[in-house]
């Protein structure tokens, strides 16, 4: 067993922890020692990774661990990071670590809320720190079932629609995936040694082309339908919708990056060959997903629509940027999820915290907050600035690393497209500001939401981790960019190679 | 000019500590740490301008300092991000610029804004503009000035909203932004057309000839017009929008819903003159395109006549001013568009739009305190509810003034040296040209006396409290830049400030000079005839030119087009549309693929019924039909 393995085993004894706490008060203790345990060993495993690779560890993946599960069927456990998995490690444990002050007061039973919603980040975690197949698509799975019952249960508005639309559509994304998975084991060897590691897979290079010709469109798609990729997006708005806040900022922040991850390490890596051939058509759908969320962002009226569909744009610029395979757009993809993460999470937990007091999501009700909620509302036009792409925050960095790397490209296709991605940088403002003028500015709407109050101590502690988050990629972006474009310069070559 | 980078630093402190800690300040503290944070870096600035002239001139002109930049953002192996602090004279100069009216304002802001709610953060804003514009102006690469670029927009936006309760200041902030972001997406683009092709974003290379845009996009066109032009004239969209050229001016005249000496500051001295700055930036790559140069010439021209046409008629006194800095920062860009080389007479243009943008900033921003001075006094920006000011205050009056004849042209004041500058660099290119801008200028004269004597003479207006002078922070800086309109001409700005860098020596071109007093005299006792003494003059020939005049009242209903296109195109049938088809056409498939599985399962469900006959039947039937197979098909 691994070191990595903590980032399961720390999770599995809050799991524990929680099981025995017989109180609110315990249960928080527990959730709250956890989450901050993760959150520093994220940053531990981020120093030791440096160490390794200022000691000139230039290996591909580092800590890596192998142990035979079931030998019959090759399955191994394999865990590994690169820069790329430690980047979202660390934002797994930020928005996990902002989601659990989020719920503080959940109601009702908090108990069994807050074991879905660690079991839930088992699954992320355990799904960055794989390097073998079978792994990443267990823990996916266990991702991904948690989400049914936490929407079924603790959701609101139309929740069961929405649980059973979600699950039954991510679902869908992991049958092709499964099928996927399985046609990449079964070709992952020229000489009959099977292996589900994708590290040996790709050393292997022995898919041959006319398999990835249909391998490399299933697992691009069961991986796009999480990363929100049009047109299999529609569960996004109405699952945010219903999701309780500290769900939606774990799925909006993280889970939706394990589409886009698994997109590049999986789908890009394996099969290099099928991704020159193929992208053009996934370029099209993500190019049209930017300014096609963006644009139905505009008219929307409930909080959670909006961004859901802010996320789908924003989701649609990462799946874009991979497709563009050079290392400068790959990189400005990883750092447009970690923005997106840390931002959209902020957002969510923010609209949590104005809905739980308002008791309304729909802007045309409200009016006039930030002469309620002061915190609140600055906070918002914060995250709306990141989401906007000011410079400093971290929206700015991930997008015009993207744009400069798409920009690389002089061919005609990637320049219009290039070119229609940008466009949304205007949208976006069109629709932030619509939002903040009218739930921010002007004159109380609502009589009595003068009597509400500004947020308490843990919601303020939320709030501002995951600010801080997004200060200090928009502030210090160097560090965080050589990290990862370090790691992705690997896939990204790989790929080259094949035009 | 080793301490350049506390110029930066400090004000960015400033704006930290006054946003997260000005809510549990008094409003003095707050207000004085503001100012003298201000204070002090504009005796660094003029510190750092002293050192900058005083060194000597390697090869006849003054050598670019950058004393400090680090990497900040890698893109690729060539493009990546710097943040520095790159000294040359038109940064040098912007600094001084900058930081002499940001400090006034700042002095100015302590007795306007006195007792507002919120007036800590208004310091904070001001802070976080002053932080941005310096660092516009010192960057040393093209996509560090996009950042701050970006930064002055928002702390613009901020500042245009600082009355958020108020409808109309959010709805004009968010114009603003929005407005100025769209003219920020082509300067985008431009940025990486720029770059693609020259490989570098710093301003050192780029204006150096080592890399020539010109030269590496050779014969690639687009639409008919070259990839260098498209790139250069992309990058002056930029400029365009936050210098309110035509047609992306109309978000200038909105942002006046912002506390006036935020006016002063950023929509009048600093901020817009940032797309002049720009193209004054990298013009030596602009003159390698010169149809683009006429490109900025036409814009110019056509801006500079528009505004001061709308300008003739607007009651709004800051809208007055909004329209007539809208035209002055439109003579700017002519001065510059009419440059065709690097040095000798055909350079003239490029020194004279610096200069004016000097001069400009001093006068504008003197102008706007004064107009800021007066609706304290009458608490209107109705020129109906003014009227024969000048009795009650004197001081505003005689700055108002000064700088009423500075903005017309009058020596021996500063604008009369500058504008005659650019109608002289106008008249060398074409007399076309020439004869324009003049004629802009005598409307400049008469719209500015126009407002002069409907504020201070005129009718009378019915006040509740007898108007009264403004307090000694309001009045101090007026009377400041007051002095500094009636000497700044005489500076040898020739001597700092050229296209090459060479030193030139200002001499008037009296011919140019003589029409163009003439034509200010003209205008100026032609609305001291019209607006003097109280008449019906005005009014009679409003109504003889009443179609004009109520197109020009309207703004030639440029406005109307925008929000037709934006209201009615963008949202109506383009959002909505796309909002639908998600709901009903994407989604409605997917819910379609439930609804089938679902009735699906629910009809096949009938076979699974437990009824032993019916099984029966089914085993019997589908027994005979695999028979029935059997026997006569094989």
């Amino acid at each position: 067993m691994n070191f990595l393995s903590l980032f399961v085993l720390i999770p599995l004894l809050m799991m524990a922890g929680l099981a025995l706490s017989r109180n609110m008060k315990q249960i928080r203790t527990v959730a709250v020692i956890g989450s901050s345990l993760q959150l520093v060993f994220a940053f531990i495993v981020l120093f030791m990774f440096l160490g390794e690779r200022a000691a000139g560890n230039t290996a591909e993946m580092l800590f890596v661990a192998d142990t035979v599960w079931y030998a019959p069927l090759g399955i191994h456990y394999t865990v590994g990071v690169d820069g790329v998995s430690v980047a979202m490690l660390l934002l797994s444990a930020i928005v996990v670590f902002a989601g659990v002050f989020a719920s503080w007061k959940i109601d009702p039973l908090p108990k069994e809320f807050f074991l879905w919603l660690i079991l839930l980040s088992i699954g992320v975690f355990g799904f960055f720190i794989s390097i073998n197949l079978f792994t990443m698509f267990m823990y996916y799975e266990i991702a991904l079932i948690p989400m049914y019952l936490l929407i079924g249960v603790w959701g609101s508005g139309n929740k069961t629609y929405s649980a059973m639309k979600l699950t039954l559509m991510l679902m869908g994304g992991s049958a092709l995936l499964l099928i996927g998975i399985l046609g990449i084991y079964f070709h992952s060897s020229a000489d009959g040694n099977l292996t589900m590691n994708i590290l040996e897979i790709a050393k292997n290079n022995a898919i041959p082309h006319e398999m990835q010709y249909y391998l490399f469109p299933l697992t691009f798609v069961g991986f796009g339908v999480l990363g929100a990729m049009f047109p299999f997006h529609t569960w996004s708005p109405d699952g945010h919708a219903s999701a309780p806040t500290a769900v939606s900022m774990l799925h909006a922040g993280v889970l939706m990056k394990l589409g886009g991850y698994g997109c590049f390490r999986v789908a890009m890596y394996l099969m290099p060959w099928a991704t020159t051939e193929l992208s053009w058509i996934f370029l099209i759908l993500t190019g049209i997903s930017v300014v096609y969320g963006a644009f139905s962002a505009c008219v929307q009226t409930d909080l959670k629509y909006i961004n859901a569909y802010s996320s789908v744009s924003h989701c649609g610029l990462v799946l874009f940027a991979l497709l563009m395979w050079n290392t400068t757009a790959m990189t400005g993809a990883v750092l447009q999820m970690l923005s997106h993460g840390l931002m959209t999470a902020l957002f969510f937990a923010l609209i949590g915290m104005i809905y739980g007091r308002t008791h309304t999501r729909d802007i045309r009700e409200m009016g006039g907050l930030m002469k309620i909620m002061p915190f609140l509302s600055v906070a918002y036009v914060i995250a709306g600035l990141a989401s906007l792409g000011l410079p400093g925050l971290s929206g700015f960095v991930a997008e015009m690393t993207v744009f400069v790397g798409s920009f690389q490209w002089d061919d005609t296709f990637r320049r219009v497209f290039t070119i229609v991605a940008c466009t949304s940088i205007v949208i976006t403002a069109v629709y932030i500001l619509r939002v903040v003028g009218k739930l921010l500015y002007g004159k109380v709407q609502n009589e009595h939401h003068r009597e509400l109050t500004d947020a308490a101590w843990f919601e303020r502690l939320s709030a501002i981790t995951l600010i801080v988050g997004v200060a200090a990629i928009g502030m210090a972006p160097g560090w965080i960019s050589n990290l990862i474009s370090d790691s992705m310069s690997v896939i990204s070559e790989r790929i080259l190679q094949y035009i | 000019m080793e301490y350049s980078y506390i110029i930066l630093l400090l004000p960015m402190l400033m704006f930290i500590t006054l946003g997260l800690c000005g809510h549990k300040m008094s409003h003095r503290t707050a207000g004085l740490l503001g100012t003298s944070g201000l204070f002090i870096i504009t005796i660094l600035s003029y510190i750092v301008a002293a050192q900058y002239f005083m060194q000597p001139r390697v090869d006849g002109i003054y050598p670019t300092v950058t004393p400090y930049h680090f990497e900040w953002l890698r893109f690729t192996e060539w493009l990546h991000i710097d943040l520095g602090i790159m000294l040359d004279p038109i940064s040098v100069m912007m600094l001084v610029v900058i930081t002499t009216v940001s400090s006034m304002v700042h002095l100015y802001s302590l007795g306007y804004m006195h007792g507002e709610v919120g007036f800590q953060r208004y310091y904070a804003f001001l802070s976080l503009f002053t932080f941005s514009m310096l660092g516009l102006v010192v960057a040393t690469n093209i996509f560090q000035m996009y950042i701050f670029w970006e930064l002055v927009g928002v702390s613009s936006y901020l500042l245009i909203g600082f009355y958020y309760t108020r409808q109309s200041a959010v709805a004009a902030s968010k114009k603003a932004f929005i407005v100025t972001r769209f003219a920020d997406l082509g300067f985008l683009l431009g940025i990486l057309l720029l770059s693609y092709y020259t490989k570098t974003f710093d301003f050192a290379t780029l204006t150096s000839g080592d890399v020539s845009l010109v030269g590496t996009t050779e014969g690639k066109t687009f639409l008919g017009i070259s990839v260098a032009s498209w790139a250069m004239a992309l990058v002056f969209m930029g400029g365009a929008g936050k210098s309110a050229m035509f047609p992306l001016h109309i978000w200038l005249p909105d942002a006046m819903e912002g506390p006036t000496p935020v006016s002063a500051l950023i929509h009048a001295a600093t901020m817009v003159v940032a797309g002049v700055f720009l193209v004054a930036r990298l013009f030596p790559v602009y003159v390698t395109t010169p149809e683009v140069l006429t490109f900025i010439t036409v814009i110019g021209a056509v801006t500079a006549l528009y505004a001061a046409v709308v300008a003739c008629v607007q009651t709004d006194i800051k809208r007055v001013l909004a329209f007539s800095t809208i035209s002055q920062i439109a003579f700017m860009m002519v001065a510059l568009g009419v440059t065709t080389e690097m040095n000798g007479h055909g350079a003239l243009g490029y020194m004279a739009s610096m200069f004016h943008l000097f001069t400009h900033a001093m006068f504008k921003a003197l102008l706007f305190l004064g107009a800021g001075a007066i609706i304290h006094a009458v608490h209107s920006n109705e020129m109906s509810e003014m009227g024969g000011l000048r009795k009650y205050m004197p001081i505003t009056h005689i700055t108002f003034l000064i700088a009423c004849l500075a903005i017309a042209g009058i020596p021996p004041f500063s604008g009369f040296f500058s504008k005659d500058e650019i109608l002289a660099a106008a008249f060398e290119k074409s007399a076309f040209w020439g004869v324009w801008m003049s004629l802009v200028a005598g409307l400049t004269a008469f719209y500015m006396f126009r407002l002069y004597f409907n504020i201070f003479w005129g009718k009378e207006a019915h006040h509740e409290h007898t108007p009264h002078e403004a307090p000694k922070t309001m009045s101090i800086p007026l009377v400041f830049l007051a002095l500094v309109t009636c000497f700044a001409g005489f500076i040898p700005f020739g001597h700092f400030v050229t296209a090459s860098g060479l030193s030139y020596t200002i001499h008037l071109n009296w011919t140019v000079a003589a029409t163009s007093i003439c034509i200010a005299v003209v205008a100026i006792a032609l609305a001291t005839w019209l607006y003097m003494k109280p008449n019906d003059k005005p009014a009679r020939m409003a109504e003889s030119l009443s179609s004009l005049h109520r197109w020009a009242y309207h703004r030639f209903y440029i406005d109307e087009v925008y929000m037709f296109v934006t209201h009615k195109i963008i949202f109506r049938y383009i959002s909505t549309p796309i909002a639908w088809f998600d709901r009903h056409v994407v989604d409605g498939t997917m819910n379609l693929m439930a609804t089938l599985t679902q009735s699906a399962s629910y009809h096949i469900r009938g076979l699974q019924s437990g009824r032993l006959q019916s099984y029966a039947v089914v085993f019997l039937l589908g027994a005979m039909i695999i028979a029935a197979i059997v026997l006569y098909c094989i």
